[in-house]
């Protein structure tokens, strides 16, 4: 089985290696230093651990983190089939890494960006081969959802989103195909919702329980916006905003100020303890 | 196993759920999952507080939802994983 490489381990990334390993493939999670590696596999195991709870199979956290070795610096992904790259989201971070990658990896090597709100054309220009460059939006927890957006960018080759479309199958995912433009469809529609339903919280209108609520128990929607935001976190959220707040020069993603003091305070949701929410960890 | 001991098991559950949700009423035998507003995210939560309260490790085969759907059942699945400890 080819190698797959996973740049980022964060909470996204935690999820794809996870979710590569329970395909059978093998898996090299890569991060900048031992501590966020370290870290990453204690998580794994719990989530692994916690799967069928989750309501997905049952799962041997020693067998899936068997498939999966760790490596600081993206060196190590020389010779891997496809790199899935999970890192912040922020430009300047996702320029300076997919940089590295194109210069680390064999040509013949599928850069995915997993990203919430940055064009794949843009993340493609970055190196020399824009056409196996292609954008995969996973969402959060990524081994329990069954459905991504699939993104082109402007050059990105039918060989490319093939080999994509076979990992996908192979990771259990189906998923929809979007047009590439800051955000695609979920987030330029969830972000908007999420950046309001933080303004009616800072301004007083409601608490982060009432507006809940009222997606809950009025529109039958299983999470709420702010519950929602937790679990991505806050910080995430916030990103995103300024992303499509860049990508369009539209005034109507203007950040909320409560989303700043948040991810200034730490308050980052569930992978902290603590956000719109405080959680047991 | 005393009934005091039992007791005060249900009572320190039911005190970390409405801890967090303030505005459930629960009922030791109410699927909490069924409130509309407790998904599965909160189950890994109180396997987590479960864990770390009662000084005990879940195995696998127990971490199924039915297990942590009631109060009664997280009481019951404390009860079989503490060690038999004499207090006097």
């Amino acid at each position: 089985m080819a190698m797959i490489g996973v740049v980022g381990a964060g909470v996204m990334g935690v999820g794809v290696a996870q979710n590569l390993a329970q395909g059978g493939h093998e898996v090299v999670l890569v991060d900048r230093d031992e501590a966020v590696l370290a870290e990453a596999r204690t998580a794994i195991a719990r989530n692994s651990r916690m799967s069928r709870l989750m309501g997905g199979p049952a799962l041997d956290a020693d067998t899936i983190l068997a498939a999966i070795s760790t490596a600081v610096g993206v060196s190590s992904l020389a010779k891997a089939d496809i790199v899935i790259e999970n890192v912040t989201e922020n430009w300047d971070v996702k320029r300076a890494v997919h940089a590295e990658l194109d210069e680390a990896c064999s040509p013949d090597t599928v850069l995915v960006a997993n990203t919430s709100a940055i064009p794949i054309t843009r993340i493609a220009s970055v190196g020399a081969h824009p056409e196996r460059v292609v954008g995969v939006h996973f969402m959060n927890p990524v081994p329990a959802k069954p459905v991504v957006e699939l993104i082109p960018g402007v050059h990105t080759s039918e060989q490319t989103l093939e080999r994509t479309r076979e990992l996908l199958r192979s990771m259990g995912k189906r998923w929809v195909d979007v047009k590439d433009a800051s955000g695609f469809v979920s987030n330029r529609v969830l972000m908007l919702t999420v950046n309001e339903a933080a303004f009616l919280v800072h301004e007083g209108v409601a608490t982060a329980e009432a507006v809940d609520e009222v997606f809950r128990g009025c529109f039958g929607h299983p999470m709420g916006p702010l519950e929602t935001a937790d679990l991505i976190g806050v910080d995430t959220i916030l990103y995103s905003v300024e992303v499509l707040y860049e990508a369009y020069a539209d005034s109507k993603y203007r950040p909320c100020p409560l989303l700043k003091q948040m991810t200034d305070a730490g308050l980052h949701g569930r992978k902290t303890g603590r956000g719109f929410y405080t959680y047991e960890s | 196993m005393t009934t005091h001991a039992t007791a005060t098991t249900a009572e320190t559950i039911t005190g970390f759920i409405t801890g967090r949700f303030p505005r459930a009423e629960i009922d030791p035998a109410k699927d909490i999952f069924s409130l509309g507003y407790i998904n599965s995210l909160f189950a890994m939560e109180l396997v987590m507080f479960i864990e770390k309260t009662f000084e005990l490790t879940i195995p696998n085969e127990e971490l199924s939802i039915d297990n942590f759907r009631t109060v009664e059942a997280m009481t019951a699945l404390v009860d079989r994983l503490r060690p038999a400890v004499t207090t006097g």
